[in-house]
């Protein structure tokens, strides 16, 4: 109705059609939202009601919610405090995060703003891990790690992101790196500033938007990774959250304390929503500019 | 017929200058691989190495613990004789021939209703995207689990319409469906992307479009689709790549078997199964290489027919 704004040309016709168009829109966009955030929606209702009504109830939330199923996760489960799964998958996922951060900003630096030889072919290498299945290298890395006795520790999970093996980040600072604009480290290399200096002082604080999401992205990722500590870790005091939750099901697959489970997967779910919450704007801008360089 | 004018805000780098930095280039070399050196160690120690070692290993017999006693292609006519190989290709075909096309149109679909309107776009672009995030977790693979179990609303909402499964979970002919379906949950981020491409479009093009007289499907057809054409190759490509090698998921949603019936054997569950259950690691090293070739083959059968249907706008516009 704003007369004034200089939105994009609409197709010519009436204001009546318009209407209907604009509120056809609203519903097929609340209708999506509503499927879409159900799962959600419906988790943490259940994680307030009696085991028994979980999935028989279809009622969102129950008339009289109950608090048993949190107040059981305090037990822990065999033996195992659930807050050892936390800080273990804190441990892990932070220092996933400081691993990345170091080891993809300066192999990112030297990708944009280093002229060395060689640079294309080893850029066109690490584009192409992008692309390989992991799955090629899961077996010789468990038999590396096994030879090296370090199975059942976070060496196997980590060392790779020290070691700037997830080349989506590297590509995304690259990317960001390129962008910035040139004078900057040209001067500073007139004021004498070696490599180490500009990337330190002027590149890695004008690129915190692109630090920024490969830290959540690595964050979530770690949080979320099943298969390396369901493949590296088998003693149930060093697991992560993904699969300590895997203690409460039983072997039919209906969780002797369903309640417990639901409970739990809230709980697990919870960083991860705060962190989009928090920082929605960074990762989905971090997700689009990926796709349109690639 | 139509002029481009305006060239898109992508920042375009001035060509780097290479001012006299001949003496400098040993110094440059240097400070370059020294900057390099974590992701070198890492691409030979974690990637080129294993991958040499996994080609040998498939052509061993290898349980961890003996020597590799070399075998030749025993593994390989093993993997092809073998039935529940056979079905794990089967499964994983399924999962991806039906997933990643409904998952890709969903997202574009959305992509293409929330670029309408400004209003709002942010809240239902953020809201949309959130089960990426979360969907690879065991979390939600067990929230699945009870969503399409028995009586649940999935199958209540279905039986509503007539159509009565009863518990998805259980019942060979219809999991693989649920793990679809939890992947198309997932269309957020591809949808990001269509829609950071489709405000790339130049609304020049629609308006000239429309003088000429062009319908809505017509102005998709010939203006939308080829202008996004390069993006809707990266989402093709990725989650193809992405979705052969779905593993988390179909341990956790059927409860650790791939099963009831080996209805979610998806290929790594199997490899996984015959690697780290059986110690079988040769033939599982096989395994590992025949999806590396089927990855591999897919990507050039894309990356060919790209030619055919990806419109590069600046295509001469290449910085490196």
């Amino acid at each position: 109705m704003s007369a004034t704004t200089p939105a994009a040309p609409k197709p010519l016709g009436g204001l009546g059609r318009k209407r209907a168009g604009s509120l056809a829109w609203h519903i097929g966009s609340l209708l999506v939202l509503a499927v879409v955030l159900y799962p959600v929606v419906w988790v943490i209702g259940a994680s307030f009601k009696p085991s028994k009504d979980i999935i028989n109830s279809l009622q969102l939330f129950p008339a009289h919610p109950i608090l048993e199923n949190f107040k059981g996760l305090a037990d822990g489960i065999a033996d195992v405090s659930i807050w050892t799964f936390f800080q273990n998958s804190l441990v892990y996922a932070g220092g996933a995060v400081v691993g990345i951060l170091i080891s993809c900003s300066l192999t990112a630096y030297a990708f944009a703003k280093i002229r060395f030889a060689g640079r294309n072919l080893l850029f066109a290498l690490m584009i192409g891990t992008l692309l390989l299945p992991y799955h090629v290298l899961l077996i010789p890395q468990y038999v590396m790690f096994q030879k090296l006795e370090l199975i059942n520790t976070y060496v196997p999970l980590l060392l790779g992101k020290y070691l700037a093996t997830e080349a989506f980040f590297v590509f995304l600072m690259v990317q960001f790196m390129r962008n910035l604009p040139r004078e900057l480290d040209e001067a500073a290399r007139i004021d004498g500033c070696g490599h180490l200096r500009i990337y330190w002082s002027i590149v890695l604080p004008l690129c915190r938007p692109a630090l920024i999401t490969s830290a959540i992205f690595t964050f979530i990722n770690a949080w979320n990774d099943f298969m390396g500590p369901l493949i590296y870790l088998n003693e149930p005091g060093k697991y992560t959250v993904s699969l300590g939750m895997m203690m409460f099901r039983d072997s039919d697959g209906v969780a002797a304390n369903y309640g417990g489970l639901i409970a739990m997967s809230l709980v697990a779910l919870l960083p991860v929503l705060l962190f989009f919450l928090a920082f929605q704007r960074y990762l989905i801008d971090g997700m689009a500019t990926s796709g349109l360089k690639g | 017929m139509t002029l481009v004018k305006e060239s898109p805000p992508v920042t375009r780098k001035a060509r780097s200058g290479a001012p006299a930095v001949k003496r400098r280039g040993r110094r440059e070399n240097l400070a370059g691989y020294l900057f390099m050196s974590p992701w070198i160690a890492g691409f030979l120690l974690l990637t080129a190495g294993p991958m040499v070692a996994s080609l040998y290993f498939a052509f061993t017999d290898y349980n961890l613990f003996n020597t590799p006693k070399w075998v030749g292609l025993d593994n390989f006519t093993k993997m092809f004789d073998d039935p529940r190989w056979q079905k794990s290709v089967e499964v994983t075909a399924k999962y991806v021939i039906i997933g990643t096309p409904l998952k890709l149109l969903l997202a574009l679909g959305v992509a293409l209703l929330l670029a309408q309107s400004r209003r709002g776009q942010a809240f239902y672009r953020a809201a949309f995207y959130a089960p990426s995030l979360i969907g690879a977790s065991v979390s939600v693979a067990f929230v699945w689990r009870s969503l399409f179990s028995d009586h649940a609303i999935v199958d209540r909402t279905m039986s509503v319409f007539g159509f009565h499964v009863g518990g998805w979970v259980g019942n060979p002919d219809w999991i693989l469906y649920c793990l679809v379906a939890l992947t198309v949950w997932q269309f957020g981020a591809p949808m990001v992307i269509f829609l950071a491409g489709l405000k790339q479009v130049p609304k020049e093009l629609y308006e000239a479009a429309e003088l000429d007289g062009a319908g809505a499907f017509r102005k998709f057809w010939s203006i939308t689709l080829p202008m996004i054409s390069p993006v809707l190759f990266f989402n093709v490509l990725l989650e193809t790549i992405h979705s052969f090698q779905i593993f988390g998921s179909a341990y956790v949603v059927s409860n650790t078997y791939c099963g009831p019936a080996d209805a979610t054997l998806v290929y790594t569950c199997y490899l996984y199964q015959q690697g780290f259950k059986n110690a079988q690691m040769g033939f599982a090293s096989a395994m590992a290489w025949m999806l590396l070739l089927a990855v591999a083959l897919v990507t050039a059968v894309l990356f060919w027919s790209q030619k055919k249907w990806v419109h590069y706008e600046n295509a001469t516009e290449d910085a490196r």
